[in-house]
């Protein structure tokens, strides 16, 4: 168990690694170093800048030298919390992000719960029930949210609140809590608003988690320890949660290695369309800008997030099945 | 005739054993009563995208001024008790308080349809120059939108069909551009083992570990904007395939592993074959249909990146018409409140996406004749 988890560990850490190499040529990408393109930007508003300061920012990130270095002196700082500076606003990127992280993270982590509680039930009914009514409710409505894109959901969502209630649900907060401290009452609030990105961000992750729960679930209940147990005497559904459900489960952790990178991706688009405070808009308005600092830094942790996900996901995979950790 | 049924039968059973494997497939895809729909589906919006031109009553570049957000024309069929096709003309007036026009039914002035009409001019397949329109107004001053009009009054049905051109040809070209990674590295993979499986194996892990979306929009936003459109659009494809090869290499690895412990394998390397010649000349065919069954589930998700991306104003740029480009018009509530006939480009998005997704699933079960 240990030696899986160590292997484990070393791989992640692999991949934080290449992962920041990514992050790294995504921010070298546009033509130009950020700091020419900054001056020129001030130069055409006719704001007043001081060469000083330009001279020891393009020391401090090493811009005349080989990208080798330039890349070692972004990375250094970035285990310190320095993830380098905004140069739209010039404020350091790590005051700018790490609210909205924290959002990101509240709301993929919720998400992934509801994912959960829907998916499930539906998914071992519609197994048991094969080709019942409900059956082909839940496949048709799997369907339905694999298909429309999430976007289209969250424009659908507003335009039917709007035109039925009259209300806007664009947000994570009401306008009285949006800069408030964090509160009872602003906990309060955020659960009024939340389920719409929930119910946006969930839909297509909760169709396929059902479609991959209804498929595993059938393949172990043609197995003969099923009649076993049911010519024992074990009573219908009892003979089912307590053998087949928990086998068809495995599969199911493990898909959680690529339904946190999903509701994350997820996640971005939907933030910008419903306007919510978390990383979605800012990553967009950063690459709108050019503002690569800001958008390498998002893409490396998101990335990392998600790295960390599928790491507990399969460290609780090996716990629920012996035979991954002894492979 | 007792005794004639009972000679066909045995031979009914023969040709199911003396079936090709293609035929076998191709009866057990037509079992599949939803996939053949969807396959029909898709058919029909493949050719909706090749003859766009004339189908659309249209110029998809044309703006109207003074029919902006104009409303969709209902088509009627009778007048005055006769049979006559038309639509009724606007009457256009000003709301001065929110400066914004005010549509309603001209009851007087018509717009006469018909159909194999004289209106703008398009190149079919991009080679053959016409003016002939499936349907449209009989007179060629005048103009239909039956399915209304968008902020520089373009017409949305015209600009909904061109849009399919672009929509499914960036599917099926990234899909195809994925597949050749995908057998490539994923025959490598799966044929030699090994360490080359284990590198080719951990970068797709790598790749699959990265949110696509915030990685996508930040390889899209490089893009120069001073490209030409058209290298906008291949560069979109190229970076949309960066990611979806991965899971063609993992079908594809999984399949070689499989076959490669088959005696046909061992008999052509016998035979001195090269290892290039057994993956490609043997190997390969063995699992065409499950490469083509996840070719058709590709698709889709190609489209619905490639719309995302354009709807964040990332991916393709006017003047293209995808089906993302046509829904950045929808970005905002208040132009949707009041124009809901701009999400239309999203329905042709959902249906192409479901009937794929479809079709792939019904190709996918059919791919395994031999169950």
């Amino acid at each position: 168990m240990y030696q899986y988890v160590l292997k484990r560990l070393a791989w992640a850490a692999v991949t934080i690694v290449l992962i920041s190499i990514v992050a790294f040529i995504i921010i070298q990408l546009p033509p130009g170093d950020f700091m020419t393109s900054y001056v020129a930007r001030l130069r055409e508003t006719g704001e007043t800048f001081d060469e000083q300061t330009i001279e020891v920012l393009r020391d401090r990130y090493g811009l005349d030298q080989p990208l080798i270095i330039q890349y070692w002196k972004w990375i250094s700082k970035i285990p310190k919390g320095d993830f380098g500076r905004s140069f739209a606003t010039m404020e350091p990127v790590s005051d700018l992000i790490w609210g909205r992280m924290q959002l990101t993270l509240m709301l993929s982590i919720t998400t992934l719960i509801f994912t959960w509680i829907i998916a499930l039930p539906i998914g071992i009914f519609s197994a048991v029930r094969q080709y019942s009514l409900l059956d082909y409710l839940g496949t048709f409505i799997g369907f339905i949210g694999l298909a429309i894109p999430n976007f289209m959901l969250a424009i659908i969502m507003m335009y039917f609140a709007f035109t039925r209630w009259g209300i806007a649900i664009t947000g994570l907060f009401s306008l009285e809590f949006v800069n408030a401290p964090w509160s009872f009452a602003k906990v309060l609030d955020l659960a009024k608003h939340v389920w719409v990105p929930i119910i946006v961000v969930g839909t297509s992750g909760t169709a396929a988690l059902i479609r991959i729960m209804r498929a595993n679930l059938l393949d172990e209940l043609r197995k003969p320890y099923v009649t076993t147990s049911h010519a024992k005497g074990l009573g219908e559904w009892q003979a089912i949660i307590k053998y087949p459900v928990r086998v068809a489960l495995n599969p199911f952790v493990s898909t959680i290695g690529w339904t946190l990178p999903h509701l994350i991706s997820g996640e971005v688009i939907a933030a910008v369309v419903l306007n919510l405070p978390t990383t979605g808009p800012l990553l967009l308005q950063s690459l709108q800008n050019q503002d690569m600092y800001l958008a390498g830094s998002f893409v490396l942790l998101l990335s990392i997030l998600t790295v960390l996900g599928t790491l507990v996901s399969d460290i609780m995979l090996a716990l629920l099945d012996p035979r991954i950790r002894l492979q | 005739m007792k005794k004639f049924i009972k000679q066909k039968q045995p031979s009914k059973r023969d040709s199911l054993y003396s079936a090709s494997q293609w035929k076998l497939i191709w009866w057990k895809f037509c079992k599949h009563k939803t996939a053949r729909i969807s396959g029909f589906i898709v058919l029909l919006f493949l050719l909706f995208a090749l003859f766009a031109g004339f189908l659309a009553p249209g110029d998809p570049n044309k703006t109207n001024q003074n029919l902006t957000y104009a409303p969709i024309q209902s088509v009627r069929l009778f007048k005055d008790g006769s049979l006559f096709l038309h639509v009724r003309d606007y009457n256009v007036s000003i709301e001065p308080k929110a400066m914004r026009r005010v549509y309603s039914e001209s009851a007087t002035d018509v717009v006469a349809l018909g159909f194999f009409v004289k209106g703008p001019n398009y190149r079919l397949f991009g080679l053959f120059e016409s003016n002939t329109h499936l349907f449209g107004p009989k007179n060629p001053e005048q103009q239909v939108f039956l399915l209304g009009t968008d902020r520089l009054g373009r017409d949305v049905l015209t600009r909904t069909l061109y849009g399919s051109q672009i929509s499914l040809s960036i599917g099926l070209v990234g899909v195809l551009l994925s597949l050749c990674i995908g057998v490539v590295l994923g025959g490598i993979s799966g044929y030699y083992g090994n360490y080359v499986d284990t590198i080719i194996q951990r970068t797709i892990e790598f790749l699959r570990s990265i949110p696509t979306i915030p990685l996508w929009m930040a390889l899209a936003a490089a893009l120069p904007l001073n490209w030409p459109p058209l290298r906008v659009y291949f560069f979109i494809t190229i970076i949309l395939s960066l990611i979806s090869w991965t899971g063609m290499a993992r079908v594809v690895r999984g399949r070689f592993m499989q076959l490669r412990e088959e005696d046909f394998v061992m008999a052509a390397s016998l035979d001195g074959a090269s290892k290039k010649h057994i993956m490609f000349k043997h190997m390969l065919p063995a699992f065409y249909s499950h490469i083509i069954a996840t070719i058709t589930l590709d698709i889709p998700n190609m489209i619905l990146a490639e719309t995302a991306l354009s709807f964040l104003g990332l991916g393709l740029r006017a003047p293209i018409v995808s089906w993302g480009v046509l829904l950045q018009e929808a970005q905002s509530l208040r132009v949707v409140a009041s124009a809901p006939w701009l999400l239309i480009p999203g329905i042709a998005v959902i249906i192409a996406v479901l009937s794929l997704n479809f079709l792939g699933d019904g190709l996918r079960d059919a791919a395994d004749p031999y169950n």
